[in-house]
């Protein structure tokens, strides 16, 4: 087992395109790292500069306290788990798990013992003498994890090792490589476009877009303290709601009416016309079941009501408003680097169920002001951040942001 | 109606296919003189069958003999070679980015086009000259360039069809570039390999004008030709019913080939290697 560590590494391909660009990550030892982001964005790429199946142009990858950027894949020491789980179908189960150990030269009692204790971990012992063709994709998946966690590997890569799984097997899996690395304790890194895997299985998330790490924090710090736009609208789902917003003093003026922030938020925020408020939409709720004493942690705003979605648990109601020309240019940027569709700018409000907020009914709609974040509309820059427990945002993705809409425009 | 129709067209064409191998088993089982006195039925008439007495005849030969080993020992080295050059080369035309890729493929397609008796007389001469005229590498060595083209062409096929992904989990297991090669990648390209393997024997086995062109003793004739020169005692009566037995004496090598490495043409042998 081992640290994993990047420093400043570079992927640029032929073109001159960087897929990966100055990337910075230090994996701790039996660390669960994500690396998330939206297709495009170098996260494979830099897994598999990681594993040794892509050069790395510049920067330095350490393994432990190896340099390994000239070493092969097979004197890494990884075990890494394929997106299409990559296993060899002319050989069975027993022996694609044994395969790695072959390839090690160890005895015959060896492998037995090894492959079968991996087998009965992933209750794959009465499938040992099956060949892959004939599993089931739950099967073959746990098949290629027993490949993995065979050898003593000083770390396991999953590049999206669940995307083709249907949804509940995938959820199933999920809490599967969970109990796994904390049993093993090894360092793990895990690509995954899902937020919701990198939400609930990272110790920390890496969020990357087009080559350049946004965040590094843990899945809490980066919902509750997104660095910037594109790190805002990514975690969450629903996404975070973008509204056009206006600073006077303490007083943000929003499509709906204005609330009022805390001073010290005002303060880091003032000097800027036009201003983005970011708000979850389970910062929002039907005012009328809200506890009093929550009430007055925020601010209280009348408004029609167009569409309500009740899934039970909740209801999410939306409400559409208009956007400045200015913000909506920024928003749709946003959308593209999601790789969503600009439509028109709504209000995503999270209800609770016993709400009884109808299509068409004018609500009284409660926001928590405490949790809202005012984005710069021309950088995408969180000015309200919390730097302590926001991680690590690194200068680059400021930079990059900031020189954006120029590129755009 | 379409119940009746398969079986009516297998039949018809099975026919169309065999009359003429099944005519030739006929004549090796009727004597000489029954065949210069003609004898037109399937069966031989009484009196005029010859028993096995052609094949025995046929197999004492020391010519037919020589010619059948001849036949075996070049074909079956220039099936090795070929597929052997055949898949390194399709694997890293189908693997590697190389300049000049495009080039080795359009030039392996030119050659197999080649028209094989343009070559013959120009290798007559170089093979007289350097020593290789009627010699076992004198037929190899041409039955090669002509086998290894389509061998590259439906290897390459073959490989680009495996997941690179399996090659790169060998690697990461901790294979060098050769064992995923050789552990991997070959045998899920077997039935291509064996494809290859039995279009090249083909090819080397069947062959007449090379063999009869660049050889002159039973140094390295091979059975093709050295049927042709099998006149027996009168060279203006052809002993046709011994001809007839060395025929198919020389066609059982090649469905017993056919047969062995069919087994192996096992299509969907990849199914199961990733999710698809």
């Amino acid at each position: 087992m081992a640290a994993i560590t990047m420093k400043n590494i570079v992927k640029k391909y032929g073109d001159g395109f960087p897929a990966v660009n100055d990337v910075s990550i230090d994996v701790a030892d039996g660390e669960f790292l994500i690396l998330v982001g939206p297709s495009g964005c170098g996260k494979s790429t830099l897994l598999r500069m990681i594993v040794g199946l892509e050069d790395i142009t510049d920067g330095d990858m350490l393994i432990g306290d190896r340099r390994v950027n000239d070493l092969a894949p097979r004197d890494r020491n990884l075990a890494m788990v394929f997106q299409n789980y990559a296993l060899y179908p002319h050989l069975t189960v027993y022996e694609n798990i044994a395969f790695p150990l072959r390839l090690a030269g160890a005895d015959e009692k060896t492998i037995d013992e090894k492959v079968r204790a991996a087998s009965s971990t992933l209750e794959l012992d009465e499938h040992l003498e099956r060949k892959p063709g004939n599993l089931s994709g739950g099967q073959r998946q746990r098949v290629a994890m027993g490949r993995a966690i065979v050898r003593d590997a000083d770390a396991f890569l999953f590049d999206e090792p669940l995307s083709n799984l249907d949804a509940k097997l995938r959820g199933q899996m999920r809490t599967e490589i969970s109990r796994l690395q904390k049993r093993l304790g090894i360092t793990t890194v895990y690509v995954t476009h899902d937020q919701v895997e990198a939400m609930t299985l990272g110790d920390r998330v890496a969020v990357l877009k087009r080559g350049i790490l946004q965040q590094l924090a843990s899945p809490r710090e980066l919902y509750e303290n997104p660095g910037n736009l594109f790190v805002a609208g990514f975690i969450g789902s629903p996404p975070m709601n973008f509204l056009p917003a206006t600073l006077e003093g303490t007083t943000v003026k929003l499509p709906f009416g204005t609330v009022e922030i805390s001073a010290d938020k005002a303060e880091k925020a003032a000097g800027r016309d036009l201003l983005i408020a970011g708000i979850r939409p389970d910062h929002f709720d039907d005012a009328s079941v809200v506890d009093d004493s929550k009430l007055e942690h925020g601010s209280t705003f009348r408004t029609t009501v167009e569409v309500v979605e009740w899934l039970g648990n909740e209801a999410y109601a939306y409400i559409p408003f208009e956007a400045p020309p200015q913000v909506q240019e920024q928003l749709a940027q946003l959308e593209r680097d999601l790789d969503g569709e600009s439509l028109r700018t709504q209000l995503v409000v999270s209800l609770d169920s016993a709400s009884t907020v109808a299509e068409g009914d004018e609500a009284e709609i409660w926001v928590d002001t405490r949790r809202m974040h005012l984005f710069d509309p021309a950088t995408g820059e969180n000015l309200t951040v919390d730097r302590e427990h926001a991680g690590e945002i690194p200068a680059l993705a400021m930079e990059a942001a900031a020189e954006q809409p120029a590129a755009a425009g | 109606m379409r119940k009746i129709g398969v079986p009516v067209g297998v039949a018809l064409i099975l026919v169309w296919c065999l009359l003429p191998v099944v005519w030739i088993i006929s004549l090796s089982f009727k004597s000489q003189s029954a065949i210069t006195n003609g004898s037109p039925g399937f069966f031989p008439a009484s009196g005029d069958g010859a028993g096995w007495a052609n094949y025995v005849d046929v197999i004492e030969n020391d010519q037919f003999r020589r010619a059948i080993l001849n036949s075996i020992g070049i074909s079956l080295i220039a099936t090795l070679l070929s597929v052997i050059i055949a898949t390194l080369a399709a694997y890293a035309i189908a693997r590697l980015e190389f300049k000049g890729k495009k080039f080795v493929l359009t030039m392996a397609l030119a050659i197999a086009m080649f028209p094989v008796v343009s070559l013959v007389g120009p290798l007559f001469d170089m093979w007289r000259s350097i020593g290789l005229y009627d010699t076992w590498p004198g037929l190899i060595i041409p039955y090669m360039s002509f086998t290894l083209p389509l061998a590259i062409w439906t290897l390459s096929a073959f490989f680009r069809e495996i997941p690179w992904e399996l090659e790169q989990a060998a690697q990461v297991d901790g294979a060098t570039s050769w064992q995923a090669f050789r552990k991997v990648i070959v045998p899920l390209a077997a039935p291509g390999v064996f494809t290859a393997a039995i279009l090249t024997f083909f090819f080397a086995w069947n062959d007449f004008v090379f063999g009869i062109s660049l050889t002159s003793t039973e140094n390295a004739r091979p059975i093709p030709a050295a049927l042709s020169f099998f006149v027996g005692q009168d060279p203006f009566n052809r002993p046709a019913s011994l001809l007839a037995a060395g025929a198919v004496v020389s066609t059982i090598p090649i469905i017993v080939i056919v047969l062995l490495f069919q087994r192996k043409i096992v299509a969907g042998l990849t199914s199961g290697a990733v999710k698809g």
